[in-house]
Protein backbone atom coordinates (compact mmCIF):
# COMPACT_ATOMS: atom_id res chain seq x y z
CA UNK A 1 0.00 0.00 0.00
CA UNK A 2 1.45 3.49 -0.69
CA UNK A 3 2.33 6.08 2.00
CA UNK A 4 1.30 9.12 2.08
CA UNK A 5 2.41 11.72 4.55
CA UNK A 6 0.72 14.83 5.48
CA UNK A 7 2.86 17.52 7.39
CA UNK A 8 1.20 17.99 10.40
CA UNK A 9 2.54 20.91 12.21
CA UNK A 10 -0.66 23.13 11.59
CA UNK A 11 -3.85 23.36 9.30
CA UNK A 12 -6.08 20.99 7.53
CA UNK A 13 -4.77 17.98 8.36
CA UNK A 14 -7.89 15.15 9.41
CA UNK A 15 -9.17 16.32 6.11
CA UNK A 16 -6.42 15.14 3.78
CA UNK A 17 -6.08 11.96 5.74
CA UNK A 18 -9.67 11.52 5.26
CA UNK A 19 -8.70 11.93 0.89
CA UNK A 20 -6.41 9.73 1.20
CA UNK A 21 -7.38 7.20 2.88
CA UNK A 22 -10.78 7.53 0.55
CA UNK A 23 -8.03 6.82 -2.25
CA UNK A 24 -6.74 3.66 -1.03
CA UNK A 25 -3.60 4.69 0.15
CA UNK A 26 -2.15 5.21 3.82
CA UNK A 27 -2.09 8.34 5.72
CA UNK A 28 0.89 9.17 7.86
CA UNK A 29 0.86 12.27 10.26
CA UNK A 30 4.38 13.72 9.97
CA UNK A 31 5.83 15.89 12.56
CA UNK A 32 9.29 14.52 12.25
CA UNK A 33 12.16 14.38 9.64
CA UNK A 34 13.01 10.85 10.24
CA UNK A 35 9.02 9.88 9.39
CA UNK A 36 9.92 11.46 5.84
CA UNK A 37 11.64 8.08 4.86
CA UNK A 38 9.33 6.06 4.79
CA UNK A 39 6.75 7.41 2.38
CA UNK A 40 6.05 7.66 -1.46
CA UNK A 41 4.59 11.05 -1.28
CA UNK A 42 3.86 13.98 0.90
CA UNK A 43 0.98 16.45 1.30
CA UNK A 44 1.50 20.14 2.50
CA UNK A 45 -1.94 21.16 3.99
CA UNK A 46 -3.97 24.20 4.07
CA UNK A 47 -3.28 26.33 6.80
CA UNK A 48 -0.77 29.63 7.50
CA UNK A 49 2.27 29.56 5.87
CA UNK A 50 4.28 31.91 8.09
CA UNK A 51 3.08 29.55 11.01
CA UNK A 52 4.09 26.35 9.36
CA UNK A 53 7.36 27.87 8.47
CA UNK A 54 8.42 28.85 11.92
CA UNK A 55 7.28 25.28 12.83
CA UNK A 56 9.33 23.95 9.77
CA UNK A 57 12.55 25.81 11.26
CA UNK A 58 11.70 24.68 15.00
CA UNK A 59 11.27 21.40 13.96
CA UNK A 60 14.38 21.50 11.63
CA UNK A 61 12.65 20.21 9.03
CA UNK A 62 13.39 22.65 6.26
CA UNK A 63 16.39 20.73 4.56
CA UNK A 64 14.89 17.08 5.36
CA UNK A 65 11.69 18.08 3.06
CA UNK A 66 13.58 19.98 0.42
CA UNK A 67 15.79 16.76 0.11
CA UNK A 68 12.63 15.03 0.13
CA UNK A 69 11.41 16.98 -3.09
CA UNK A 70 14.89 16.93 -4.64
CA UNK A 71 14.50 13.15 -4.97
CA UNK A 72 11.74 13.22 -7.23
CA UNK A 73 9.48 12.17 -4.79
CA UNK A 74 6.00 14.13 -5.08
CA UNK A 75 4.52 16.41 -3.12
CA UNK A 76 0.82 18.17 -3.11
CA UNK A 77 0.63 21.49 -1.80
CA UNK A 78 -2.95 22.62 -1.15
CA UNK A 79 -3.13 26.69 -0.38
CA UNK A 80 -0.35 27.30 2.36
CA UNK A 81 1.19 24.07 0.79
CA UNK A 82 1.68 25.92 -2.16
CA UNK A 83 3.16 29.04 -0.92
CA UNK A 84 5.56 26.33 0.42
CA UNK A 85 6.35 24.59 -2.69
CA UNK A 86 6.76 27.89 -4.71
CA UNK A 87 10.21 28.92 -5.85
CA UNK A 88 9.33 32.90 -5.08
CA UNK A 89 6.72 34.61 -3.20
CA UNK A 90 5.87 37.85 -4.53
CA UNK A 91 6.51 40.33 -2.01
CA UNK A 92 9.10 38.29 -0.25
CA UNK A 93 12.70 38.26 -0.35
CA UNK A 94 13.06 34.24 0.75
CA UNK A 95 11.02 31.71 -0.71
CA UNK A 96 10.35 28.63 1.61
CA UNK A 97 10.81 25.06 0.20
CA UNK A 98 11.41 27.03 -3.32
CA UNK A 99 11.57 23.80 -5.34
CA UNK A 100 8.79 24.33 -7.94
CA UNK A 101 9.23 26.70 -10.42
CA UNK A 102 6.44 29.22 -10.12
CA UNK A 103 5.82 32.52 -8.18
CA UNK A 104 2.85 32.80 -6.25
CA UNK A 105 1.23 35.68 -4.49
CA UNK A 106 -0.34 35.19 -1.45
CA UNK A 107 -3.98 36.59 -0.17
CA UNK A 108 -4.43 37.64 -3.68
CA UNK A 109 -8.04 37.64 -3.87
CA UNK A 110 -8.36 39.54 -0.73
CA UNK A 111 -9.21 39.23 2.67
CA UNK A 112 -11.62 36.32 4.23
CA UNK A 113 -14.90 38.71 3.11
CA UNK A 114 -13.63 38.16 -0.02
CA UNK A 115 -13.49 33.88 0.10
CA UNK A 116 -15.10 32.38 -2.31
CA UNK A 117 -16.43 29.21 -3.37
CA UNK A 118 -16.51 28.63 -7.30
CA UNK A 119 -16.90 25.62 -9.65
CA UNK A 120 -13.46 24.86 -11.72
CA UNK A 121 -13.11 23.45 -15.42
CA UNK A 122 -9.77 21.42 -14.49
CA UNK A 123 -7.26 19.57 -17.71
CA UNK A 124 -8.23 16.17 -17.23
CA UNK A 125 -11.17 16.22 -14.93
CA UNK A 126 -14.46 15.71 -16.31
CA UNK A 127 -16.72 17.36 -14.49
CA UNK A 128 -16.78 21.01 -12.99
CA UNK A 129 -14.82 20.60 -9.68
CA UNK A 130 -16.21 22.54 -6.12
CA UNK A 131 -13.30 24.61 -5.14
CA UNK A 132 -13.26 26.16 -1.61
CA UNK A 133 -10.94 29.62 -1.72
CA UNK A 134 -10.08 30.57 1.75
CA UNK A 135 -7.86 34.05 1.14
CA UNK A 136 -6.20 32.37 -1.39
CA UNK A 137 -2.84 33.10 -3.26
CA UNK A 138 -2.39 32.22 -7.20
CA UNK A 139 0.19 31.59 -9.46
CA UNK A 140 1.27 34.97 -10.65
CA UNK A 141 4.50 33.01 -12.99
CA UNK A 142 4.60 29.88 -14.19
CA UNK A 143 8.03 28.14 -15.50
CA UNK A 144 8.64 26.62 -18.80
CA UNK A 145 7.91 23.29 -17.54
CA UNK A 146 4.79 23.84 -15.33
CA UNK A 147 2.01 22.32 -16.54
CA UNK A 148 -1.38 24.69 -15.64
CA UNK A 149 -3.80 22.41 -14.91
CA UNK A 150 -6.51 25.63 -14.32
CA UNK A 151 -7.34 29.10 -14.41
CA UNK A 152 -9.92 31.09 -12.40
CA UNK A 153 -10.72 34.27 -13.65
CA UNK A 154 -7.47 34.77 -15.67
CA UNK A 155 -5.41 33.39 -12.53
CA UNK A 156 -3.56 30.15 -12.24
CA UNK A 157 -5.08 27.88 -9.42
CA UNK A 158 -3.30 24.71 -10.03
CA UNK A 159 -0.32 23.18 -11.46
CA UNK A 160 2.09 20.42 -11.93
CA UNK A 161 5.66 20.35 -12.25
CA UNK A 162 7.81 16.92 -12.32
CA UNK A 163 6.26 15.45 -9.20
CA UNK A 164 4.91 19.07 -7.45
CA UNK A 165 0.83 19.61 -7.75
CA UNK A 166 0.22 22.77 -6.14
CA UNK A 167 -3.44 24.28 -5.61
CA UNK A 168 -4.57 27.82 -4.65
CA UNK A 169 -7.35 26.16 -3.00
CA UNK A 170 -8.82 23.59 -1.15
CA UNK A 171 -9.84 20.35 -2.09
CA UNK A 172 -9.68 18.54 1.15
CA UNK A 173 -12.91 20.71 2.34
CA UNK A 174 -15.58 19.28 0.11
CA UNK A 175 -15.95 15.60 -0.06
CA UNK A 176 -14.55 15.00 -4.26
CA UNK A 177 -11.48 13.62 -3.60
CA UNK A 178 -10.38 13.72 -7.41
CA UNK A 179 -7.72 16.07 -6.96
CA UNK A 180 -6.51 13.79 -4.21
CA UNK A 181 -6.67 10.59 -7.03
CA UNK A 182 -4.83 12.78 -9.51
CA UNK A 183 -1.96 13.18 -6.93
CA UNK A 184 -1.99 9.28 -5.92
CA UNK A 185 -2.10 8.21 -9.91
CA UNK A 186 1.00 10.83 -10.33
CA UNK A 187 2.87 8.54 -7.70
CA UNK A 188 1.89 5.48 -9.03
CA UNK A 189 2.71 6.05 -12.56
CA UNK A 190 5.75 8.21 -11.15
CA UNK A 191 8.39 6.54 -13.23
CA UNK A 192 6.64 8.29 -16.21
CA UNK A 193 7.22 11.55 -14.98
CA UNK A 194 9.68 14.44 -16.96
CA UNK A 195 11.58 14.77 -13.52
CA UNK A 196 15.03 15.24 -15.57
CA UNK A 197 13.78 18.66 -16.87
CA UNK A 198 13.75 19.28 -12.94
CA UNK A 199 17.17 17.84 -12.09
CA UNK A 200 19.15 19.33 -14.42
CA UNK A 201 18.16 22.79 -13.32
CA UNK A 202 19.63 21.88 -9.85
CA UNK B 1 -20.35 31.53 -10.71
CA UNK B 2 -18.72 31.78 -7.44
CA UNK B 3 -20.03 32.53 -4.32
CA UNK B 4 -18.74 34.47 -1.29
CA UNK B 5 -20.05 33.98 2.63
CA UNK B 6 -20.76 30.58 2.46
CA UNK B 7 -21.05 28.28 5.60
CA UNK B 8 -18.11 25.80 3.67
CA UNK B 9 -16.08 29.30 3.34
CA UNK B 10 -16.67 30.73 6.77
CA UNK B 11 -16.22 27.25 8.63
CA UNK B 12 -13.01 26.72 6.64
CA UNK B 13 -11.70 29.46 7.23
CA UNK B 14 -11.65 27.86 11.09
CA UNK B 15 -10.40 24.56 9.86
CA UNK B 16 -7.17 26.28 8.63
CA UNK B 17 -6.23 27.34 11.74
CA UNK B 18 -6.25 24.37 13.39
CA UNK B 19 -3.37 23.37 15.74
CA UNK B 20 -2.19 27.06 15.56
CA UNK B 21 -2.38 29.71 18.14
CA UNK B 22 -4.30 33.14 17.71
CA UNK B 23 -3.03 35.77 20.01
CA UNK B 24 -4.78 38.94 21.37
CA UNK B 25 -3.22 41.92 20.52
CA UNK B 26 -3.83 46.08 21.31
CA UNK B 27 -0.91 47.40 18.65
CA UNK B 28 0.69 46.68 15.57
CA UNK B 29 3.43 46.43 17.56
CA UNK B 30 2.51 42.72 19.28
CA UNK B 31 1.10 41.75 16.07
CA UNK B 32 4.40 41.83 14.34
CA UNK B 33 5.68 39.74 17.21
CA UNK B 34 2.79 37.73 17.41
CA UNK B 35 2.99 36.77 13.39
CA UNK B 36 7.23 36.53 13.66
CA UNK B 37 6.02 33.56 16.79
CA UNK B 38 4.56 31.28 14.72
CA UNK B 39 0.59 32.38 15.54
CA UNK B 40 -1.84 31.93 12.83
CA UNK B 41 -3.94 34.70 13.39
CA UNK B 42 -4.10 37.40 15.51
CA UNK B 43 -7.02 39.35 17.96
CA UNK B 44 -7.31 43.02 17.46
CA UNK B 45 -8.83 44.14 21.06
CA UNK B 46 -8.11 48.07 23.14
CA UNK B 47 -6.99 45.98 26.24
CA UNK B 48 -5.87 42.11 27.28
CA UNK B 49 -8.80 40.71 29.26
CA UNK B 50 -6.70 41.44 32.35
CA UNK B 51 -6.30 45.00 31.90
CA UNK B 52 -10.56 45.16 31.61
CA UNK B 53 -10.72 43.07 34.54
CA UNK B 54 -8.20 45.34 36.61
CA UNK B 55 -9.41 49.06 34.82
CA UNK B 56 -13.23 47.78 35.17
CA UNK B 57 -15.72 50.35 33.33
CA UNK B 58 -17.19 49.28 29.81
CA UNK B 59 -15.11 47.20 27.51
CA UNK B 60 -15.91 47.93 23.56
CA UNK B 61 -14.94 47.21 19.83
CA UNK B 62 -11.10 48.39 19.43
CA UNK B 63 -10.58 52.40 18.06
CA UNK B 64 -10.78 50.81 14.61
CA UNK B 65 -7.42 52.97 14.36
CA UNK B 66 -6.02 50.00 16.18
CA UNK B 67 -7.44 47.62 14.10
CA UNK B 68 -6.55 49.13 10.67
CA UNK B 69 -2.90 49.16 11.78
CA UNK B 70 -3.11 45.98 13.06
CA UNK B 71 -4.17 44.72 9.74
CA UNK B 72 -1.75 46.68 8.10
CA UNK B 73 0.80 44.96 10.10
CA UNK B 74 0.91 41.79 9.36
CA UNK B 75 -0.16 39.18 6.70
CA UNK B 76 -1.84 36.11 9.02
CA UNK B 77 -5.38 36.83 9.75
CA UNK B 78 -6.82 39.54 11.59
CA UNK B 79 -9.65 38.85 13.95
CA UNK B 80 -11.41 41.55 15.91
CA UNK B 81 -13.84 41.44 18.91
CA UNK B 82 -17.27 42.82 19.44
CA UNK B 83 -19.49 43.46 22.15
CA UNK B 84 -22.15 40.13 22.07
CA UNK B 85 -25.61 41.54 20.51
CA UNK B 86 -23.66 44.92 19.43
CA UNK B 87 -24.90 44.79 15.61
CA UNK B 88 -23.53 48.53 14.42
CA UNK B 89 -19.78 47.14 16.00
CA UNK B 90 -19.91 43.84 14.14
CA UNK B 91 -20.98 45.57 10.63
CA UNK B 92 -18.15 48.12 11.15
CA UNK B 93 -15.42 45.12 11.72
CA UNK B 94 -17.09 43.66 8.31
CA UNK B 95 -16.91 46.77 6.86
CA UNK B 96 -13.38 47.23 7.74
CA UNK B 97 -12.69 44.17 6.27
CA UNK B 98 -11.35 42.39 9.48
CA UNK B 99 -11.23 37.85 8.44
CA UNK B 100 -13.43 36.86 11.79
CA UNK B 101 -15.58 38.57 14.29
CA UNK B 102 -15.17 37.35 18.10
CA UNK B 103 -18.79 38.24 19.71
CA UNK B 104 -16.94 38.21 22.91
CA UNK B 105 -18.44 37.80 26.57
CA UNK B 106 -15.04 39.49 27.55
CA UNK B 107 -16.22 42.77 26.47
CA UNK B 108 -19.44 44.39 28.06
CA UNK B 109 -22.72 43.03 26.46
CA UNK B 110 -24.49 45.17 24.58
CA UNK B 111 -27.65 42.52 25.07
CA UNK B 112 -28.39 40.61 27.49
CA UNK B 113 -31.43 38.54 26.17
CA UNK B 114 -30.03 38.35 21.87
CA UNK B 115 -26.78 37.55 20.54
CA UNK B 116 -26.16 38.05 16.81
CA UNK B 117 -27.64 36.52 14.09
CA UNK B 118 -24.51 35.82 12.96
CA UNK B 119 -25.94 34.05 9.50
CA UNK B 120 -26.65 37.45 8.07
CA UNK B 121 -23.19 38.99 7.50
CA UNK B 122 -20.12 37.76 4.92
CA UNK B 123 -17.56 37.43 7.74
CA UNK B 124 -17.33 34.73 9.77
CA UNK B 125 -17.58 34.67 13.86
CA UNK B 126 -16.03 33.03 17.11
CA UNK B 127 -18.61 32.59 19.70
CA UNK B 128 -17.36 31.17 23.30
CA UNK B 129 -19.41 28.19 24.92
CA UNK B 130 -19.07 26.22 28.05
CA UNK B 131 -21.38 23.39 27.11
CA UNK B 132 -23.42 21.66 23.91
CA UNK B 133 -26.28 23.91 24.55
CA UNK B 134 -24.70 27.14 24.35
CA UNK B 135 -22.48 25.63 21.48
CA UNK B 136 -25.58 24.74 19.69
CA UNK B 137 -27.31 27.90 19.79
CA UNK B 138 -23.91 29.79 18.45
CA UNK B 139 -24.20 27.66 15.90
CA UNK B 140 -27.58 27.60 15.05
CA UNK B 141 -27.06 31.63 15.44
CA UNK B 142 -24.51 31.31 12.78
CA UNK B 143 -21.35 31.19 14.36
CA UNK B 144 -18.61 29.39 12.10
CA UNK B 145 -16.20 28.60 14.84
CA UNK B 146 -16.08 27.82 18.69
CA UNK B 147 -14.01 28.24 22.03
CA UNK B 148 -13.81 27.59 25.15
CA UNK B 149 -15.13 30.70 27.45
CA UNK B 150 -13.03 29.87 30.42
CA UNK B 151 -12.43 32.80 32.87
CA UNK B 152 -10.25 35.57 30.39
CA UNK B 153 -7.73 37.21 31.90
CA UNK B 154 -7.22 35.14 35.11
CA UNK B 155 -4.00 33.43 33.79
CA UNK B 156 -6.21 30.34 35.43
CA UNK B 157 -6.52 26.45 32.89
CA UNK B 158 -8.85 25.48 35.61
CA UNK B 159 -12.39 26.59 33.71
CA UNK B 160 -11.40 26.59 30.42
CA UNK B 161 -10.39 22.81 31.29
CA UNK B 162 -13.29 22.47 32.69
CA UNK B 163 -15.66 23.84 29.84
CA UNK B 164 -13.62 21.82 27.46
CA UNK B 165 -14.22 18.14 29.00
CA UNK B 166 -17.59 19.53 29.41
CA UNK B 167 -18.40 19.89 25.70
CA UNK B 168 -16.39 16.98 24.55
CA UNK B 169 -17.95 15.06 27.10
CA UNK B 170 -21.19 15.86 26.15
CA UNK B 171 -20.86 15.01 22.20
CA UNK B 172 -19.14 11.66 23.16
CA UNK B 173 -22.86 10.47 25.04
CA UNK B 174 -24.86 12.28 21.92
CA UNK B 175 -22.62 9.87 19.81
CA UNK B 176 -22.83 7.02 22.11
CA UNK B 177 -27.26 7.55 22.41
CA UNK B 178 -29.98 5.75 20.25
CA UNK B 179 -31.65 8.22 17.79
CA UNK B 180 -34.75 8.05 20.41
CA UNK B 181 -32.73 9.58 22.75
CA UNK B 182 -32.05 12.59 20.49
CA UNK B 183 -35.28 14.15 21.38
CA UNK B 184 -35.23 14.16 25.08
CA UNK B 185 -31.37 15.07 25.14
CA UNK B 186 -32.38 18.39 22.84
CA UNK B 187 -34.83 19.65 25.70
CA UNK B 188 -32.38 18.95 28.36
CA UNK B 189 -29.34 20.52 26.72
CA UNK B 190 -31.03 23.30 25.51
CA UNK B 191 -29.38 22.72 22.04
CA UNK B 192 -31.78 21.69 18.54
CA UNK B 193 -32.82 17.96 17.56
CA UNK B 194 -31.64 18.78 13.89
CA UNK B 195 -27.77 19.98 15.86
CA UNK B 196 -27.81 16.52 17.80
CA UNK B 197 -28.20 14.73 14.81
CA UNK B 198 -25.44 16.20 13.09
CA UNK B 199 -22.77 16.05 15.71
CA UNK B 200 -24.24 11.71 16.56
CA UNK B 201 -23.86 11.70 12.19
CA UNK B 202 -19.93 13.64 12.64
CA UNK B 203 -18.86 11.97 15.36
CA UNK B 204 -17.98 15.85 16.29
CA UNK B 205 -19.01 19.20 16.38
CA UNK B 206 -19.82 20.83 13.24
CA UNK B 207 -17.33 23.62 13.49
CA UNK B 208 -13.96 23.69 14.92
CA UNK B 209 -13.45 23.89 18.47
CA UNK B 210 -10.52 26.24 20.22
CA UNK B 211 -9.23 26.70 23.83
CA UNK B 212 -9.30 30.47 25.41
CA UNK B 213 -9.58 31.61 28.70
CA UNK B 214 -6.71 31.17 31.58
CA UNK B 215 -4.02 30.17 29.11
CA UNK B 216 -0.88 30.93 30.62
CA UNK B 217 2.06 28.39 29.54
CA UNK B 218 3.56 26.37 27.25
CA UNK B 219 1.77 23.35 29.19
CA UNK B 220 -1.13 25.00 29.45
CA UNK B 221 -1.48 25.13 25.33
CA UNK B 222 -0.51 21.29 25.55
CA UNK B 223 -2.51 20.25 27.80
CA UNK B 224 -6.02 21.96 26.08
CA UNK B 225 -4.60 20.08 22.86
CA UNK B 226 -4.56 17.04 24.61
CA UNK B 227 -8.48 17.27 26.17
CA UNK B 228 -9.40 17.18 22.65
CA UNK B 229 -9.04 21.62 21.86
CA UNK B 230 -8.58 22.07 17.71
CA UNK B 231 -6.24 24.91 19.00
CA UNK B 232 -5.59 27.90 21.35
CA UNK B 233 -6.34 31.44 21.68
CA UNK B 234 -3.84 33.42 24.27
CA UNK B 235 -5.03 36.57 25.54
CA UNK B 236 -3.31 38.08 28.23
CA UNK B 237 -0.81 35.12 28.90
CA UNK B 238 1.43 36.47 25.94
CA UNK B 239 1.95 40.09 26.78
CA UNK B 240 1.59 40.29 30.39
CA UNK B 241 4.48 37.61 30.73
CA UNK B 242 7.74 38.71 31.55
CA UNK B 243 9.53 37.63 27.70
CA UNK B 244 6.14 38.66 25.35
CA UNK B 245 8.55 36.83 23.04
CA UNK B 246 9.64 33.85 24.19
CA UNK B 247 6.60 33.22 25.85
CA UNK B 248 4.54 33.70 22.55
CA UNK B 249 7.26 31.64 20.24
CA UNK B 250 7.19 28.45 23.11
CA UNK B 251 3.28 28.66 23.15
CA UNK B 252 3.16 28.23 19.52
CA UNK B 253 5.47 25.05 19.49
CA UNK B 254 3.89 23.63 22.53
CA UNK B 255 0.53 23.58 20.86
CA UNK B 256 1.84 21.81 17.61
CA UNK B 257 3.94 19.01 19.28
CA UNK B 258 1.62 18.42 22.28
CA UNK B 259 2.37 15.17 23.18
CA UNK B 260 6.32 15.96 22.86
CA UNK B 261 7.01 16.24 26.95
CA UNK B 262 10.85 17.10 26.32
CA UNK B 263 10.23 19.74 24.03
CA UNK B 264 7.73 21.16 26.35
CA UNK B 265 10.73 20.85 29.24
CA UNK B 266 12.71 22.33 27.06
CA UNK B 267 10.48 25.02 25.59
CA UNK B 268 9.46 25.83 29.64
CA UNK B 269 12.63 26.47 30.84
CA UNK B 270 13.75 30.20 32.19
CA UNK B 271 10.81 31.34 30.25
CA UNK B 272 10.46 33.57 33.52
CA UNK B 273 7.47 34.65 35.29
CA UNK B 274 4.04 33.82 33.89
CA UNK B 275 1.17 36.44 34.30
CA UNK B 276 0.01 36.67 38.21
CA UNK B 277 -2.66 35.18 37.73
CA UNK B 278 -6.02 34.95 40.01
CA UNK B 279 -7.89 32.06 42.28
CA UNK B 280 -11.47 31.06 41.23
CA UNK B 281 -12.81 31.89 44.21
CA UNK B 282 -11.23 35.68 44.81
CA UNK B 283 -13.50 36.68 41.85
CA UNK B 284 -16.81 37.76 42.26
CA UNK B 285 -20.30 36.87 40.56
CA UNK B 286 -20.35 40.07 38.91
CA UNK B 287 -16.55 40.06 37.36
CA UNK B 288 -17.24 36.16 35.88
CA UNK B 289 -17.37 37.00 32.13
CA UNK B 290 -18.00 33.60 31.69
CA UNK B 291 -21.19 34.22 32.68
CA UNK B 292 -22.32 36.84 30.11
CA UNK B 293 -23.78 34.89 27.42
CA UNK B 294 -27.03 32.85 27.12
Amino acid sequence: MMKIGVLALQGAVREHVAAIQAGGAEAVVVKKAAQLEELDGLVLPGGESTAMRRLIDCADLLEPLRAFADAGKPVFGTCAGLVLLAKEIEGQEAAHLGVMDITVARNSFGRQVDSFEADLDIEGIDEPFPAVFIRAPHIVRAGADVEVLCEYQGRIVLAKSGPFLGCSFHPELTGDHRLMQLFLDMIENRELLPTEAHYSKI
Amino acid sequence: MSEKGTDRVKRGMAEMQKGGVIMDVVNAEQAKIAEAAGATAVMALERVPSDIRKEGGVARMADPRITEEVMNAVSIPVMAKARIGHITEARVLEAMGVDYIDESEVLTPADEEFHLLKNDYTVPFVCGCRNIGEAARRIGEGASMLRTKGEPGTGNIVEAVRHLRQVNGEVRKIVAMGEDELMTAARDLGASYEFLKEVKLLGRLPVVNFAAGGIATPADAALMMELGADGVFVGSGIFKSDQPERFARAIVEATAHYQDYELIAKLSKDLGPAMKGLEMATIGAADRMQERSW
